[in-house]
């Protein structure tokens, strides 16, 4: 299989801890999204996704991008470990809170909206994130075990993981959030969550590298 | 068979919420009976203490199956369709089901949320931009984003995105195509899914979700 990834584009960082999590080799195509006008508008990539978007897998034949479609078809495909609760109700509040964030909260606040904002950019940021994670602090009181979801890591930790992160470059405060603070804590201890963290892959810049 | 439910399921809705059509298509294709509690957005019930218990991100649609209270339109139908399979929403080919998840995220992620109401509130009250400018914002995403979908459409055969039955990849397109009309934004560059949006609104399960035939 073959990854064209950003290494700090959050989206991509989703797909790489489902990719460790389910101990899949793959190789990485980088795809630097602000280098020479952002290389997902080349020519070239454009061939591999006319969505012209990050990230993008090669598998089994097919190219998927969108990265929920992509983890929901590894687990489709791969199913151990699972990554989804067998109970329906669990089932459902993971999808949830994984919807919640990848359309609630980081399409807010991703680079082509931002390049729209000027100015107002880490403002905009910022306010898109709290509101985001005020209502996800709520939402786990009634779901969190260990994890976002009873005790399992889950599509839910995937993407909160790399949500915190960047409200961590945008400077939000986390004091607010307690539960979401001791999850990301917990999951960050998982070797998946640290081989595909952004300061670990093969474009991270050297004075970004862990 | 439907299985036997000793409640009916409720919908909170609002008649014009794209991501509450998309749930009400899907209630309607799987026959599903439900009843909807109308939570009018442009009035702020949705801030009400009440419903903000059931859905602390204030938004709707939300949806009432027993003891499950669930919202995220993408994350119902899922739910719906695992629960009630009569009727599916999504092949049994995987591969096929990845494209479809794809087509529905791109309209739920990449457009949609960047035109809802909340943003366009805050993007007037708080960023003050003039009517011009939000203009010019909400026809951009719904441009760019509607050329990527056209481009996922060119296998289909004009009448469903995807196969030959509707699928949520429809309950997803048709709300998206509803709002970019009440914009008067110009489709002529995208056949596909106007062709699709024709078909799907001669269907009854489509026609009865529409904004306009709502109770609210």
């Amino acid at each position: 299989p073959i990854l064209y990834s950003y290494f700090r584009s959050s989206c991509s960082w989703r797909v790489r801890i489902a990719l460790a999590l389910k101990g899949i080799a793959y190789d990485v195509v980088p795809v630097n999204l602000l280098e020479d006008g952002g290389q997902q508008f080349s020519a070239e990539f454009k061939a591999v996704n006319p969505m012209q978007q990050v990230p993008v897998l090669k598998i089994d034949g097919i190219t998927l991008s969108q990265s929920l479609a992509i983890i929901h078809y590894l687990e489709d495909t791969r199913p151990n470990p699972r990554l989804l609760p067998q109970d329906p109700k669990k089932k459902a509040q993971v999808r949830m809170i994984a919807d919640h964030i990848v359309s609630g909260i980081q399409p807010l606040q991703n680079l082509s909206v931002l390049q729209q904002m000027g100015e107002k950019k880490m403002e905009w940021a910022q306010n898109c994130i709290s509101s985001g994670f005020q209502a996800l602090e709520q939402t786990l009181q009634h779901t969190a075990g260990r994890y976002c979801v009873g005790d399992e890591v889950s599509m839910a930790d995937l993407c909160l993981v790399p949500q915190v992160s960047n409200a961590e470059r945008f400077k939000v405060d986390m004091g607010p959030y307690p539960t979401i603070t001791r999850i990301n804590k917990a999951l960050l201890e998982l070797e998946a969550f640290k081989v595909s963290h952004p300061s670990r892959q093969p474009d991270t810049p050297a004075e970004l590298r862990a | 068979l439907q299985k036997l439910r000793s409640q009916t399921m409720k919908l909170y809705s609002y008649f014009r919420s794209s991501a509450a059509y998309r749930v009400r298509i899907g209630l309607n294709i799987k026959g599903l009976a439900y009843e909807t509690v109308p939570v009018h957005l442009v009035k702020n019930e949705q801030q009400s203490e009440d419903y903000l218990k059931l859905n602390p991100s204030a938004l709707v649609p939300t949806l009432i199956d027993g003891d499950l209270t669930l919202s995220q339109s993408l994350s119902i139908l899922e739910y719906l369709d695992e629960q009630y399979p009569e009727t599916k929403l999504l092949p049994s080919d995987v591969q096929e089901t990845a494209k479809i998840r794809a087509f529905s995220q791109a309209i739920a992620c990449d457009i949609h949320p960047l035109n809802n109401l909340r943003v366009l509130k805050y993007l007037k009250n708080d960023l003050n931009v003039s009517d011009e400018q939000k203009n010019y914002w909400y026809q951009h995403w719904i441009i760019e984003g509607f050329q990527n979908l056209e481009q996922q459409l060119q296998d289909s055969n004009g009448q469903f995105c995807f196969g030959e039955q509707a699928t949520i990849a429809d309950c997803c397109l048709i709300p998206q195509v509803y709002n970019a009309k009440r914009f008067k934004i110009d489709l002529s560059a995208f056949p596909k899914i106007e062709s699709i949006y024709h078909h799907c609104l001669s269907i009854p399960a489509f026609y009865n979700a529409a904004p306009e035939q709502q109770p609210d």
